[in-house]
């Protein structure tokens, strides 16, 4: 067995690569987040709701109508950014003139009430949703035995990732959204819908929440709490990658995921504060996070 | 004329008081102090308030009492503190007489310590720390379903016996999970088995891949689950997807709750050994009362948790009507009085550290194919019986046992 400073290489190649997998739900969820908030100024807190709910739709998918994973792929974020869009044309749009603090309360009570519902007539044991069989197996790879459908998931994340990044950072439709967020009146003078542009992107970022929701299907349990476990996380991804930035949500994501993993190998019990330190410490040395501008 | 006023007025308030003086305020007050909605709700939670509900119904159809019956619920968070504040604010302000369930041993061993401060009683169904009757007992509190021991040398023991002699813990990182592992440890070296290691998990975990990878990667036999509720269904259904089986390890959930199983599905959940006291379709008896619970609590069938809050409410109501008081420590020394025909459990006895003993049973889950419907879940193996089922008196430690 290969060592390396006392380490077994083996071993820390497979909780690396663990890691990876973990920084794909990060990255993705951090995205939407950032997404939301880089765009639209809201905080919203909501999203691990909506992650949750979207693998519930996709596990009601699979038993009410028989549609498999790929079908979910598909229609979940589709049903996700349309109750995105509810949520933003109902509730949002009355909150953008009022303090950060409202978007944040109402998203925060709108994730209690998702959370509630589903508890009360789910339970809290979770659903079971099987591994599509086409994903399903593996590879080994010597060190490990790598599921084929987490090495899916992490080719999935990053270029999802990637093209969303793609998409607000170098096409026409993106820099129309960002010009509207810095200016709006402007760019409405120039007879773009600026609100139609806004509730559109929050349910881009719900939709993403909701296609996090269904990649998580099958590996972590479909229950009313895997949302909230992992909000918090996700939130301290965004605030360490810098609030607004989307490149940096993305390399955040993926980055603290293999801390993690390393930390799980070397100090297991403290695998659940390690990401909160390192926000202390970037909110200490460079508070606008390690991406972000303002 | 004022005299006499005066001396049948209390005549009166004596006469009055001395009849009902030993059930305060004449009313027996039920707690049932829960995780309403975290990992172990599924286990004891709402369905644990349908439990104590229907107990107290059915309980004042046989008895007809003078007293009135409340049933009050509140949930602990997993939090120790949150556990025990509300624990002192139902025996101060609310006249709560007696706390039930309280799945999470941190929790419940803090209760315990305020319900003996308060001399109030508490008979835990939920938590599984064997502690609770061991170095930690109290003449206040019952353990009433199963513990770590009796888990440990029900499961520990057949596993090892059956050629899983080499083991790597994946532990839960508190009070339940050390207990579990420590006596689980102690079954598996004394029935000539190894521990070659363990990794400790915070409570609540979504993820085990790199705890699985650290079992896979100390080539142990089997992979003991020293956890329950969300962390085993997330720990099994992950190894499955790791190949774990496949790789010549085997898994043991120590601590499986029948809403576990459902939750895992059949197809990944087969073939686990789990030692349990109660099961919904052992005879007619358990299979009546569950169907009524199911009724009452979304079609889901009784786990043992929910099956002990009711009958400890009914021996609870017992031992007070027969006693005429609801003073915890007296309550708690009649149910240790005698054994009785608990009407889900079978025979028990509640010995002097306070460990209620019936039968264990040891089953496996079935394939896939040996079921015929939802929650047709378990065979039977064996029958462990109720003396060697739990740990000897005078091992645990306890400082009740003279």
């Amino acid at each position: 067995m290969t060592t390396l400073f006392g380490i077994s290489v083996p071993a820390l190649m497979g909780q690396l690569l663990i890691g990876l997998i973990n920084g794909s739900f990060y990255a993705l969820l951090s995205l939407g987040l950032a997404v939301i908030f880089g765009l639209l100024n809201i905080i919203n807190f909501t999203h691990g709701a909506q992650y949750m709910v979207g693998a519930f739709v996709a596990w009601f998918l699979l038993d009410k109508a028989g549609l498999g994973y790929w079908w979910a792929l598909l229609l979940v974020p589709i049903v996700l950014a349309a109750v995105g869009v509810l949520i933003e044309r109902l509730m949002l749009k009355h909150l953008y003139k009022l303090d950060h603090l409202y978007g944040l309360l109402l998203t925060f009570g709108l994730a209690l009430i998702f959370e509630g519902v589903f508890t009360k007539r789910f339970g809290s044991a979770g659903l079971p949703y099987s591994i599509p069989d086409k994903l399903s197996g593996g590879y080994n790879l010597g060190f490990m035995f790598l599921p084929t459908y987490r090495a899916w998931v992490i080719a999935a994340s990053l270029v999802i990732c990637l093209g969303t990044w793609f998409m607000i950072e170098r096409t026409k439709l993106g820099s129309y959204l960002r010009a509207a967020t810095e200016n709006p009146s402007m760019v409405q003078a120039f007879g773009v819908n600026v609100p139609r542009m806004v509730t559109l992107t929050y349910g881009l970022g719900v939709g993403l929440a909701g296609l996090a929701g269904v990649f998580a299907a099958p590996i972590y349990q479909v229950s009313p709490q895997m949302g909230s476990s992992l909000i918090i996380v996700v939130f301290a991804v965004v605030v360490i990658g810098g609030m607004g930035s989307i490149m940096g949500s993305i390399v955040t994501g993926f980055g603290l995921g293999i801390i993690e993993g390393l930390t799980k190998y070397f100090y297991p019990e403290a695998s659940n504060t390690v990401i909160f330190v390192i926000m202390a410490i970037v909110l200490m040395v460079r508070p606008q996070g390690l991406f972000g501008q303002r | 004329m004022r005299l006499k006023m005066l001396a049948a007025a209390a005549a009166l308030a004596l006469g009055v008081g001395s009849a009902q003086a030993q059930i305060s305020g004449n009313t027996i007050k039920i707690g049932v102090l829960s995780d309403m909605s975290s990992l172990y709700a599924d286990i004891g939670g709402p369905g644990s308030v349908v439990a104590a509900k229907m107990a107290v119904e059915d309980w004042e159809k046989m008895h007809h009492p003078k007293f009135k019956i409340e049933v009050v619920s509140g949930d602990h968070l997993n939090k120790p503190d949150v556990g025990a504040q509300i624990a002192r604010k139902w025996y101060d302000e609310e006249g709560v007489d007696v706390i039930v369930d309280t799945p999470n041993s941190g929790v419940a061993l803090a209760v315990s310590q305020v319900t003996r401060e308060k001399n109030k009683a508490f008979i835990g169904s939920g938590p599984g720390s064997s502690d609770l009757t061991g170095s930690k007992c109290s003449p206040n509190t019952i353990h009433w379903v199963y513990d770590t021991w009796m888990l440990a040398n029900g499961t520990g023991t057949a596993v090892v016996k059956h050629g899983g002699n080499t083991w790597f813990f994946i532990t839960a990182d508190y009070a339940f999970g050390h207990a579990l592992e420590r006596d689980t440890t102690n079954a598996v070296e004394k029935a000539g088995g190894k521990v070659l290691g363990s990794v400790k998990v915070p409570l609540n975990t979504q993820d085990f891949s790199s705890f699985l990878l650290q079992a896979q990667a100390s080539k142990a036999k089997i992979i003991g689950l020293a956890n329950a509720g969300g962390d085993t269904i997330n720990s099994i259904k992950q190894a499955a997807e790791f190949g774990i089986v496949k790789g010549g390890q085997n898994l043991a959930g120590l601590l499986v709750f029948i809403s576990d199983v459902h939750g895992i599905g059949l197809e990944k959940a087969q073939g686990l050994i789990l030692t349990a006291n109660f099961y919904w379709d052992m005879n007619d008896k358990t299979r009546a009362w569950s169907k009524r619970f199911a009724k009452l609590d979304n079609n889901k069938m009784p786990t043992m948790v929910q099956a002990g809050v009711y009958t400890s409410v009914l021996e609870y109501l017992n031992a007070v009507n027969a006693i005429h008081s609801d003073d915890g420590g007296k309550v708690i020394a009649q149910m240790k009085k005698k054994p009785f025909d608990d009407p889900l459990f079978g025979k028990s006895r509640v010995r002097e550290d306070g460990r209620n003993i019936h039968d264990a049973y040891l089953f496996q889950v079935k394939t896939p194919a040996e079921s015929k419907g939802p929650y047709d879940y378990y065979k039977l193996l064996a029958t462990i019986p109720a003396d060697e089922a739990f740990r000897p008196l005078k091992d645990g430690g306890c400082p009740l046992v003279k």
